[in-house]
């Protein structure tokens, strides 16, 4: 069977369930009403049926938040956010349905077309009503009955709340505690659901994870909360994200993710992130502020971020690794690209704590149209990470004049056994190039795609194969028109 | 005819270099285009190849019975004209396989085929990397990445072999070459000669038409053809250098 129609079998199983348990109508009528105080995070922690600690730490964060002012550091502009008009518990509900793809934007559906989309996961993407079409192979089933026979946890953080709340409470906000920043404050305070996993001690874990296959992976996108632990030897590759271009009424998401490795585990989180960018003009548009952050806890442990983050008006967003076991390693490969007016603030932090740890960040930014895309790392040494390594380069790609490259990296070494090196370019795609490829018969739409997914290799080598396929053919599609 | 091109002028950047040159080829023969540095040679081959920036502010190229004039480079190409560049670019990142892949699966598409299968594909590379003696290392390099300049000459004539074109430019392919190099370069060559194609070749020296023999050729002299012969020429042009022709010529 084609990824494809595991995919829309696992769509299936996902529609029927949801219709299955009346998820819809029971809780279509619930919503807070707009604004945020204590008694909107009561609301949302006892509509969850939350414990009491959970409830005290949404509390705390939001008291914390409400001290905290904006960031303003990132090389990003956008109007105000107003705080206070914002929906922050909304039951999970149904989009508008449409009654046929032909009410779907045509320029929606050509992306999918070229994506390769299969016509029902379309419909489903663009809210389209999809007949419940049952496959009596329960792919989904299979996947858990694989995941159980390992006692691998992989589900909603609600359900985690509820049914490991051991586990959450020893976890939650380690990594990212809620005083963090402005955004994590928030997150702590609002978040609404998200993924949770738990690999146990000497798992590998034999598939990877995908929220496509959890089920109620739908309507979290806004304040979302991912929370994933590797345990000792443990192993997981996880793959959040889609390609196909994600539409939301939310513009403001600011989600957490965070990642424990404990000794000898490795975790490797791949994200491709394309929700909508804005129009033409950037009217519109998701901003996306985004914490994310593993801790290698145990020794030898590894997490590793891949990163292609092609949609969102504003992205601000740094995937980062506390490198605290000795012999620990983390890694950041990101490929951003920028279109039209988006503007993307994106880069790492490694924080070198252990001895002997070793940290690797490879950045490839592609700005064209009217975009500005900043890579901003830190690297940090701290006094007693003796035998520090880092190796960076970041590269920036520009398409036409009109666009913005800014690299922001930052070095704070505080150990003399430490090497660190730092490599940059910018160049740009040459007329000669373009020509080069026309001259073999290839268009220059084609030609730009080839080019940027040449210089994107490095990273889109480290994604998950049918990941990696997907997101070569979304490069050369957010730049489509970017060259005149 | 094949090509045609009558009274052509083109400019760069409001600076006439060709200004009104005739030229004609039929499939089947081979041109070799000779004359000192700057005269136009290689804007020649941009006009006919429709490069960005090169004006035809007056004149008419016609390939295959078509004015081409307005034409897309990469619609030119897919009807059947290459070009053999002087200074081959480099594309980081993107395998030669990749990159042929996708020039002939365009090729493919224009003329309404499917794509080619990826055995086919592997084999037909095999086959026409034995043309041009190339070592498979190369075509799993990025493009042009890291070639010495007698690999990227083969590497231009190991496409053209690949792309089967009926009208073939090879812009100064001899230079930079060793001896070598040269004669697998010219053996390639040679051995896509056939009574449907043309080759237009383009060279400051006389060495390389010891390999490739010319049917004709054009001495350029300040954007006109201004002398046309046969193999003769080239010879007669080797021993007296382009003295003669400039003092003859000049304006």
């Amino acid at each position: 069977m084609s990824d494809n129609g595991k995919k829309n079998r696992v769509i299936d199983e996902v529609t029927k369930n949801e219709y299955k348990y009346g998820f819809v109508t029971d809780i279509e009528s619930e919503q807070a009403p707009k604004g945020l105080n204590e008694d909107i995070i009561r609301y949302i922690s006892k509509k969850k049926n939350e414990p009491e600690w959970l409830l005290d730490f949404r509390l705390k964060a939001y008291r914390h938040w409400l001290t905290l002012k904006e960031p303003d550091w990132a090389l990003l502009h956008h109007p105000p956010i107003d705080y206070q008009d914002i929906i922050y518990y909304s039951a999970p509900k149904p989009k508008k349905e449409l009654e046929s793809l032909d009410e779907v934007d045509p320029e929606l559906l050509e992306t999918f077309n070229k994506l390769g989309i299969s016509l029902e996961e379309q419909k489903r993407l663009a809210g389209v009503a999809v007949d419940a079409v049952i496959d009596s192979v329960s792919v989904k089933t299979t996947f858990q009955e694989s995941l159980a026979k390992h006692d691998i946890i992989f589900c909603s953080i609600s359900d985690a709340i509820k049914n490991h709340p051991d586990l959450v409470k020893k976890y939650l906000g380690k990594v990212v505690p809620y005083t963090d920043n402005y955004f994590a404050a928030l997150n702590s305070a609002v978040f609404s659901d998200g993924s949770f996993c738990y690999i146990p001690k000497g798992v590998r874990c034999p598939v990877e994870l995908s929220t496509y296959f959890r089920i109620n992976a739908a309507n979290t996108g806004q304040f979302e909360r991912t929370l994933l632990i590797a345990d000792e030897g443990g192993y997981v590759s996880y793959l959040e994200g889609c390609t196909a271009p994600m539409r939301d009424e939310n513009q403001l998401h600011a989600a957490i993710v965070e990642i424990i490795a404990l000794d000898d585990a490795e975790v490797k989180y791949s994200t491709v992130q394309n929700w909508y960018p804005g129009d033409k003009e950037g009217r519109g548009g998701i901003y996306n502020f985004v914490t994310k952050r593993g801790l290698c806890k145990g020794k030898n442990s590894k997490i590793s971020w891949t990163q292609v983050e092609t949609g969102s008006a504003i992205t601000w967003k740094y995937p980062s690794c506390i490198l605290k076991g000795d012999n620990s390693v983390g890694e950041f490969y990101s490929v951003a690209v920028t279109n039209n007016h988006q503007q993307a603030d994106t880069g790492t932090k490694m924080i070198h704590i252990g001895k002997n740890t070793k940290s690797t960040i490879i950045s490839k930014g592609i700005s064209a149209g009217k975009s500005n895309n900043s890579y901003r790392g830190l690297v940090k040494v701290s006094k007693n990470a003796h035998n520090a390594r880092n190796f960076s380069q970041c590269d920036s790609l520009l398409l036409g004049d009109k666009c913005g490259a800014h690299t922001f990296p930052y070095i704070e070494s505080g150990n003399d056994t430490a090497i660190l090196e730092h490599e940059a370019t910018t160049s740009k795609i040459s007329e000669e190039q373009l020509f080069y490829c026309q001259q073999r018969g290839i268009d220059k739409e084609k030609a730009i795609g080839l080019i940027v997914n040449g210089y994107a290799k490095q990273v889109l080598n480290k994604l998950p194969m049918e990941f990696a396929v997907e997101a070569q053919k979304l490069l050369a599609i957010t730049l489509e028109g970017s060259v005149g | 005819m094949l090509l045609n091109i009558r009274d052509l002028h083109v400019s760069i950047n409001g600076k006439e270099i060709i200004k009104g040159l005739d030229f004609s080829v039929n499939r089947g023969e081979v041109h070799a285009i000779m004359g000192p540095n700057g005269t136009g040679k290689s804007t020649l081959a941009a006009a006919i190849t429709g490069k960005e920036g090169y004006e035809i502010t007056k004149g008419r190229i016609i390939y295959k019975d078509e004015v081409i004039n307005g034409w897309e480079p990469d619609k030119r190409a897919n009807e059947g004209i290459f070009l053999s560049f002087q200074y081959p670019v480099e594309i980081p990142g993107v395998s030669m396989t990749n990159f042929m892949r996708t020039a002939v699966n365009a090729k493919r598409e224009y003329k309404g085929l499917p794509p080619m299968p990826a055995g086919e594909f592997l084999r037909l590379m095999e086959e026409k990397k034995r043309v041009v003696e190339i070592h498979s290392k190369l075509t799993n390099r990025s493009v042009n990445e890291g070639f010495s300049g007698g690999e990227k000459k083969k590497n231009e004539i190991f496409q053209m072999a690949m792309l089967e074109p009926e009208l073939s430019i090879l812009d100064e392919t001899d230079s930079g070459l060793d001896i070598d190099a040269l004669k697998v370069v010219a053996k390639g060559v040679n051995t896509l000669r056939s009574p449907n194609n043309a080759f237009i070749v383009i060279t400051h020296y006389q060495r390389l038409l010891d390999y490739i023999e010319p049917d004709f050729v054009h001495v350029m002299f300040n954007g006109k053809i201004v002398k046309s012969g046969g193999k003769g020429l080239a010879l007669e042009l080797e021993e007296r250098g382009y003295d003669w022709i400039k003092e003859q010529f000049e304006d």
